[in-house]
């Protein structure tokens, strides 16, 4: 509860400041904007559509879900979470936040891939809506434990990219493989390795955060 | 009266090369108020945060205990109330909000009574729904302090705690830690004589040790 009741200020800070959602959206609408100014007339194939899609998720994770830790960090607020709340229900809180943004820009760049490009078809929809979930836990618990990490560097802007790239890498090329088969139309027998690779990912990060985090949030 | 003991054993505190102190030796207990005081620089807010678990010691250790207790670093955060020039709340949530956000998210009950009667005593109850950004240093120093008593902690460690308040803020404050230190631990790091003033033991930071007073 007591993590709830931390993304819940989260939440309600975020909705009077709007400094994710705000970068969040604009970044959708404008790398959605070039690749549609850029394709023009121009036709291109649905695994291109698919690996572009995965992109402007990527980018869009790292311009808005540092927001996190950077904006305690910058507020001063660090130590005020520090006095009130153990380090699991800090993580907890965070992780919480950034998964539901997660899932609500995952949601937005779905609906505007599907109506803006003729080449965005899904054959096998349980597929990829399952994808879509794991690879978003995946993704909220990396951009989780990263913008901790980087929250008390000086350059956090520069590094949260760099550092994300190498640690989302394998998650991205999986969730590619997945967006492909489920393009293809394969069954999710076809697919299980890539599922249970998806499902690792996710375990390992979970792990790894949250024995790592008391380190990390401790100066 | 509660039963709790800080005990300093041995900590020493360097950043890179440059020494703060070393080996400190001093144990707080219960229904005393203790000083700490010092030149600039001396290390009272380093010390005062090595105390609360903020940063570490680089050797020896910090033992928190409540009777026979020991509270681990964990724990620590519902047993302390903690004030300091560094710490901040949030702007964008009234006086209010940010107390209900704080009980809330540390497990405990949000008491409205003990909230009113202290917005009352601090004269902010009429201004406990204007959001934080439009308090004055003083007033938001008196916010400080209610987020530092609002849980009724056993330890009290406040750094400069009077910067920024009237006379009758500073008055204010003085019975709340009077009526306090009857009844639990109380640290203040400050060099405000009127502060000092109110410790029953004073300990000075100098070339690199503790006296004390």
């Amino acid at each position: 509860m007591k993590a709830v009741w931390l993304f819940r200020k989260d939440w309600q800070s975020e909705l009077r400041t709007r400094y994710a959602i705000n970068a969040l959206a604009m970044f959708i609408l404008v790398t959605i904007s070039v690749i549609l100014f850029s394709v023009g007339t121009e036709k291109i194939t649905d695994y291109l559509t698919g690996g572009l899609f995965w992109v402007v998720m990527f980018f869009s994770a790292m311009s808005g879900l540092s927001r996190a830790f950077v904006s305690e960090e910058e507020r001063g607020t660090t130590m005020t979470l520090q006095l009130i709340a153990a380090p699991s229900t800090i993580f907890n809180g965070k992780l919480i936040f950034n998964l539901i943004l997660v899932f609500l820009m995952n949601i937005a760049i779905t609906i505007l891939f599907s109506m803006l490009f003729e080449s965005f078809v899904i054959k096998n929809q349980l597929l990829f809506f399952g994808t879509l979930f794991l690879g978003n836990i995946g993704i909220a618990i990396s951009s989780t434990i990263i913008a901790a990490i980087i929250s008390k560097a000086s350059a956090k802007g520069t590094l949260y990219p760099v550092l994300s790239f190498p640690i989302l890498l394998p998650l991205i090329l999986t969730l590619l493989e997945l967006t492909k088969f489920a393009m293809d139309g394969k069954s999710i027998e076809e697919s299980l390795v890539e599922v249970a690779v998806l499902v690792c990912y996710d375990v390992i990060m979970l792990t790894a955060s949250y024995l790592l985090f008391d380190f990390i949030w401790k100066e | 009266m509660s039963d709790y003991l800080l005990k300093l054993d041995n900590v020493t505190k360097t950043f890179g090369r440059r020494l703060i102190f070393k080996d400190l030796n001093y144990t707080f207990t219960s229904g005393k108020v203790y000083g700490i005081a010092g030149p600039n620089g001396s290390g009272k807010s380093t010390l005062v945060k090595i105390m609360s678990g903020l940063i570490s010691s680089t050797s020896g250790k910090v033992i928190h205990m409540l009777g026979e207790k020991t509270i681990t670093p964990e724990q620590l955060h519902n047993y302390m109330g903690f004030l300091s020039p560094y710490l901040f709340l949030y702007d964008e949530f009234s006086a209010e909000e940010n107390l209900q956000y704080f009980a809330h998210i540390r497990g405990v009950r949000y008491d409205d009574e003990k909230v009113k009667q202290l917005l009352e005593e601090f004269n902010l109850y009429d201004r406990r729904n204007d959001l934080l950004k439009e308090y004055s240093s003083g007033m938001k120093q008196r916010i400080k302090l209610l987020f530092a008593l609002i849980h009724k902690p056993y330890l009290l460690i406040l750094d400069e705690p009077t910067s920024n308040l009237d006379n009758e803020g500073k008055d204010k404050f003085y019975q709340i830690i009077k009526d306090e230190a009857r009844l639990n631990l109380a640290i203040i790091a400050s060099n405000e004589e009127s502060d000092l003033a109110l410790c029953d033991e004073i300990i000075y930071l100098k070339n690199y040790k503790a006296e004390k007073n």
